[in-house]
């Protein structure tokens, strides 16, 4: 073995770089981890600092406002994985348009959201919905009032999730259309010649086939369950919407950047890694079961 | 297939697929053309299809606003450096995962994909980050988000699926090194996959703001992102009306509505001036975004 590893030196040279560069920025975190078990002052040091076992943990289990955290984030993100069947739908239904040139237009419109950044993204949310926005205008015609909708708690999950959906819909039917591209036309000919119409063959012989498919990204939805994305989340919260926007990423960024309580958040972080990590065993083992294809 | 008629189906189909269409374009539309109508219009709802009382001015206050051309700059440094650290981490990396026969193989691979699943959180890489001196300059933008796994995995599965591994066996008996090899034959015919990272990679730098809220916060190094909340998201309630009626005189009040006014119209233009740049070479370069999702849908 040794003696084979050295003959390959010079193609080990060649990952040294990446697995410095993780040892460094991924494993280093990992290994900072041990403060939420510890009452880190940075003056003590990581090993010097005083061991305190799960207090942090039980804190945080036990903070008044801990059921709301969870109940926010995990509405936040169902919500999202509701509409996870969105680029399954689009994607055959742009498989079945003939002019490829409409096709195209539609497919390279659709991808364009995906591009924006975050704060163009939410900047884009926040004066369409705003007073002035057209969607703000639309609510003032039929209410009769004039409000900045991110300002009304019950609308904001629909907004977080809806514009989710607009920015990124058109991209996620990528894979789909790659799928949808390898079934193999005899079967499209067989259904036709046994007289099935279009609706049927989309559910017998479309949707079966880009099954494994759905299944592989609807298992790595499930696996994000706890991790909504503090980015986006963060940029569109305000003091009106607090009660329903605040998630457990937020709660650890304002408690742990802004309020320097190092340790605490840490175990906050910890906790919502291993709750992800346990969903998306979960979620494969789950499914592997039901439909044969796992991630893993 | 021969051409076929259309059937209720397709007109249908054509039907959402316009609305989808007109659903996706309309909020980019109406920035544009709030953008140069008058704020007042924008403001009472006329500006619906077409500009209302066409107007430059917003254009040209926000071309004033010096941070944004410091922001520009920050993020054009960034995004060439950074990528370019990016594919020097990413590249040759992949090309050694891909050889099956390199012993402990598996090893490094679980050694990358365990930090795909598990990670140390924003607390303890913050002071990671911290402690390595990065708080607060410009290396943090370059360095920090230096490898993506899954990019990693994708031109991992380029390279051992698109280049046969026959074409190197000619370089191996002319007594060529692994790394003589990997640059005169295999980097060559990476071109593809390297455009596709490259654009990856340059794509996510240029729209990064996460990593300037949590490390740079000097004015001088801040990216165009940071800029961009600053003006759009943070003022906000800065910019209410409603809030600047209250600690206003009326004679201080219709000067400072005009100005108001003026800035909400600077959000827009500011959308269309942050998002214009990319959406303009977008055409062109679609097609490599989407074939790095076809490599990366590829099972081996």
């Amino acid at each position: 073995m040794l003696k084979k590893m050295k003959k390959y030196w010079q193609l080990y040279l060649l990952v040294v770089p990446a697995v410095i560069y993780v040892l460094i920025f991924s494993y280093g975190p990992m290994y900072g981890i041990i403060i939420a078990f510890e009452d880190f002052s940075p003056r003590r040091g990581y090993l010097g600092s005083e061991w305190v076992g799960l207090e942090h943990f039980i804190r945080f289990l036990t903070y008044p406002d801990f059921w709301k955290l969870i109940k926010n984030t995990l509405s936040l993100s169902l919500y999202s994985l509701l509409t996870f069947p969105c680029a399954i739908i689009l994607a055959l239904l742009i498989n079945e348009i003939k002019n490829t040139k409409f096709k195209k237009v539609v497919q390279m419109v659709t991808y364009a959201p995906h591009f924006l950044s975050i704060v163009v993204m939410c900047s884009l949310v926040i004066l369409m919905v705003g007073r002035d926005g057209p969607l703000g205008h639309l609510y003032t015609m039929f209410t009769g009032e004039s409000e900045n909708l991110l300002t009304i708690p019950s609308f904001f999950s629909s907004i977080y999730v809806w514009s989710g959906v607009w920015q990124s819909t058109g991209w996620g039917t990528i894979i789909y259309l790659a799928a949808l591209s390898g079934i193999s036309p005899d079967l499209i000919e067989a259904a036709e010649i046994d007289g099935a119409n279009r609706l049927q063959i989309i559910r017998h012989v479309n949707i079966p086939g880009i099954m494994p498919t759905i299944v592989i990204m609807f298992i790595m939805s499930v696996g994000g369950i706890l991790s909504v994305g503090f980015e986006k989340i963060f940029l569109l919260q305000n003091d009106l919407n607090l009660g329903v926007s605040s998630v457990i990423s937020t709660y650890t960024y304002q408690i742990g950047l802004i309020g320097g309580q190092f340790s605490y958040s840490t175990a906050i972080g910890l906790f919502n890694n291993i709750v992800n990590i346990i969903m998306l065993f979960l979620a494969n083992t789950v499914l592997k079961k039901i439909s044969g294809t796992g991630l893993f | 297939m021969k051409k076929k008629k259309l059937d209720l189906f397709d007109i249908c189909n054509y039907i959402f697929m316009l609305l989808i269409l007109f659903i996706t374009i309309y909020p980019l539309y109406f920035t544009v053309i709030a953008s140069i109508s008058d704020p007042k219009a924008v403001a009472t709802g006329e500006v619906v299809w077409w500009p209302v009382g066409f107007t430059l001015d917003s254009y040209k206050q926000v071309l004033e606003y010096k941070p944004i051309w410091t922001g520009y700059a920050n993020t054009i440094l960034y995004t060439v450096f950074g990528t370019l650290f990016n594919l020097f981490l990413t590249i040759p990396a992949a090309y050694t995962l891909s050889k099956k026969y390199l012993p402990g193989k598996k090893v490094l691979m679980g050694f990358f994909m365990i930090t795909m699943y598990f990670s140390g959180g924003m607390v303890p890489t913050y002071l990671l980050v911290k402690n390595l001196g990065l708080v607060n300059s410009r290396w943090a933008l370059i360095i920090l988000g230096g490898i993506s796994i899954y990019n990693l995995i994708v031109t991992k599965t380029f390279f051992s699926t698109s280049i046969s591994e026959s074409l190197y066996e000619a370089a191996r008996i002319d007594g060529a090194g692994e790394i003589r090899t990997f640059l005169s034959i295999a980097l060559p015919l990476a071109k593809p996959i390297i455009a596709v990272m490259l654009l990856y990679y340059a794509v996510a730098h240029w729209n990064d703001y996460f990593t300037a809220l949590l490390y740079v916060n000097d004015k001088d190094l801040v990216p165009l992102q940071t800029v961009l909340r600053e003006v759009l998201i943070q003022n906000q309630s800065a910019l209410d009306p409603e809030n600047m009626q209250r600690t206003m005189s009326e004679g201080e009040l219709i000067d400072s509505a005009k100005r108001v006014y003026t800035a909400y119209a600077m959000k827009y233009s500011m959308v269309f001036i942050a998002s214009a740049p990319l959406l303009a070479i977008y055409p062109f370069i679609q097609k490599y975004f989407v074939k790095g999702v076809m490599i990366g849908a590829v099972k081996e």
